[in-house]
């Protein structure tokens, strides 16, 4: 079994502000950290399970530029194989079908059984990549997978999709395929230190877009279904009655209203 | 203005909210709403459709028995191509997701996904969507195209009371290709563990900010001694920190308590879609833009390992009182 597993690297924005820049267009990144997309960490680890289980080869594929490599690394530092960055000036403002694309021309050249990618990006959050490249690629496809069983040496999948209210819907397809990877699907390991020292080492295949054979209109906004107009700061509802002061007076307000209100 | 297609969702027996809340927020855009629904015997899903829509194209096949991604992107390519509406409208939910964007590629219309706002210029729609978990609001300009579609993200619009009735037009099945390469196999229900959440009166709701799961036994001498059961956002469940059953929100329990006091969660939607009925919600959370913080109706901003030890002294004090 073959398998090409999609990583992106994306600032973590969970607990920290997130600033408009000039440009209305982007966000000021110089106080975030940024690392592997939660997805794509679990996709990561699917892929090296797999490949420990039955076997064979794991590429890395990220669209990003040079800092991308750290995130690219990791993987390789966890059982990856061999990596390709796609990084062109073109690819800039690609929207999901664009990064699509590039990702489709960039797996004609690598044998693979299943691409893995997660099942949605923590920046844009458009959870399409996996569905459009399956299209692109004219394989079956399935999103929000939680579990994956491997069948007829490995001519078969089974997946379970996570659907709504933690229903599973089970379905079989053929491979090859493409799989989009949901968050706690296994437990995503932690690279060893050999295992680091060892990625660092190895070698990873940086392809532009006329590498990649795309023509312009298919990169970046030209390539996209639509482009990023401007961004604002969302509408808040009614905000919470913030309870102000040391640790001690907060807590003394809030168990004096849990009191008022008959639930203490 | 031309016609706006909205696929109608449907699982194991029941319509799902998603689709009556498209066909409501589609009628404020103007123009003719045909619902189309796929299914098989599904007679009072039409009749439900018809309640909020102009026209109803009914397929009634085994083929759309369960949902099958493959099967329904087929039906709806030759809808659109039969029918040419201007706008396209389909649930951002699991099936949604799992088929929009290939019928976006297979047809060549542009698509934005998890839209939370539509503003009509002309025939084009101009979508709002939301990125980095819900802390920007981006205005996505889609690229000029005959038929746009569109993934709505759940609760986007009120589902209002039927006043239409809608003609319901039967027709045939469109799909004749194999779809064997991709089949459904049955629905695994999730796990029942030894707390039932969705009746618990009083729930703290723990996330990612415990750190580790050696952490949770401060949470959970605060729950001891409110009579609260614990609940937990996905990230904790992901972790293994807590059992599934555990976890609120979309992919989790829709819970309704008397009080949730969040610890340490950031109120993503997908957690919020799961507590928001809750008559009270208290948010403990060090970062004053958590989105939970939008939602609450009493917050403290401040690091979660300060203040939950002293609110544990503080209700200790008043119960001994
Ligand atoms: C299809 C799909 C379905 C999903 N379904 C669900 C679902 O059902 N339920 C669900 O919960 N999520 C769901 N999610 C995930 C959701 O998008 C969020 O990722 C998740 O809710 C985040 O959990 P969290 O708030 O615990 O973690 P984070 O977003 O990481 O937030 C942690 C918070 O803790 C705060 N914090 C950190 N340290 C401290 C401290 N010392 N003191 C005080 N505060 C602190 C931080 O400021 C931050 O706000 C789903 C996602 C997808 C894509
Ligand atoms: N720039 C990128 N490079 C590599 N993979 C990507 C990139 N963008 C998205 N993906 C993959 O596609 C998945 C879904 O992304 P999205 O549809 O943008 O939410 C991610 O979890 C990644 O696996």
């Amino acid at each position: 079994m073959n398998m090409v597993v999609c990583v992106k690297r994306v600032p973590d924005t969970s607990e920290s502000e997130v600033h408009i820049d000039g440009s209305g267009k982007g966000i000021d990144t110089s106080r975030l950290s940024f690392g592997i997309n939660e997805c794509d960490n679990y996709a990561v680890e699917e892929a090296i399970q797999k490949k420990e289980a039955l076997g064979g080869n794991v590429t890395v594929i990220s669209l990003g530029d040079k800092q991308s490599d750290e995130v690219i690394r990791m993987a390789l530092a966890k059982g990856g194989d061999d990596a390709i960055r796609l990084e062109d000036e073109a690819f800039a403002g690609s929207d999901a079908v664009a990064v699509a694309k590039a990702l489709a021309a960039a797996v004609k050249d690598v044998e693979w059984d299943i691409v893995f990618t997660g099942a949605l990006t923590d920046d844009d959050g458009y959870a399409a990549v996996p569905v459009a490249l399956g299209e692109i690629l004219g394989v079956p496809f399935a999103t929000y997978v939680k579990k994956l069983e491997v069948m007829d040496d490995g001519k078969k999948v089974k997946v379970g999709r996570e659907l709504e209210g933690g229903l599973m819907e089970m379905v079989e397809m053929t491979t090859p395929c493409v799989l989009g990877i949901q968050t706690g699907i296994n437990e995503p390991r932690y690279a060893s230190f050999k295992g680091i020292k060892q990625a660092a080492r190895k070698e990873i295949t940086i392809k532009s877009a006329s590498d990649l054979g795309l023509d312009a209109s298919d990169c970046g906004e030209a390539g996209s279904w639509a482009a990023l107009e401007q961004f604002t700061p969302p509408v808040v509802g009614e905000m919470a009655e913030i309870l102000e002061g040391e640790p001690d007076e907060t807590a003394g307000k809030l168990a004096g209203i849990l009191k008022e209100k008959g639930l203490v | 203005m031309k016609d706006i297609l909205v696929l109608m969702e449907h699982r194991q027996g029941a319509m799902r909210d998603v689709s009556l809340e498209m066909l409501s927020g589609a009628a404020k855009l103007g123009g003719t709403v045909v619902a189309v629904l796929l299914g098989k015997d599904v007679d009072a899903f039409a009749d439900k459709a018809a309640g909020l829509a102009d026209k109803v194209i009914y397929v009634n096949d085994a083929m759309f028995e369960n949902y099958n991604s493959r099967a329904y992107q087929k039906a709806l390519e030759a809808l659109i191509a039969e029918n040419g509406p201007g706008l396209v409208l389909i649930g951002n939910t699991a099936q949604g997701v799992d088929m929009a964007p290939a019928l976006a590629v297979s047809t060549g219309f542009p698509l934005v996904t998890d839209v939370t706002a539509i503003e009509m210029d002309g025939d084009k729609p101009k979508p709002t969507r939301t990125f980095y978990g819900g802390k920007l609001n981006a205005h996505m300009n889609m690229k000029d195209a005959d038929t746009y579609i569109l993934t709505i993200r759940e609760a986007t619009f009120p589902a209002d009371d039927p006043s239409k009735s809608g003609e319901i037009v039967k027709t045939d099945n469109p799909v004749s290709d194999d779809l064997s390469y991709r089949q459904f196999v049955e629905y695994v229900e999730p796990e029942v563990g030894d707390v039932d959440i969705t009746q618990s009166s009083l729930l703290v709701g723990v996330g990612r900010g415990i750190r580790e799961d050696k952490n949770l036994p401060i949470v959970e001498e605060l729950a001891k001694l409110l009579g609260a059961d614990l609940a937990a956002s996905r990230a904790v469940v992901d972790a293994g920190w807590l059992p599934s059953d555990r976890q609120v929100g979309i992919s989790g329990k829709t819970v309704k308590p008397k009080l949730y006091l969040a610890v340490g969660i950031s109120g993503a939607f997908q957690h919020v879609t799961g507590m928001k009925g809750a008559d009270v919600i208290v948010a403990i959370n060090k970062d004053p833009d958590a989105p939970i913080f939008g939602i609450a109706d009493y917050g403290i901003v401040d690091d979660l390992f300060k203040v939950v030890p002293k609110l544990t002294e503080k209700v200790k004090e008043l119960k001994g009182a």
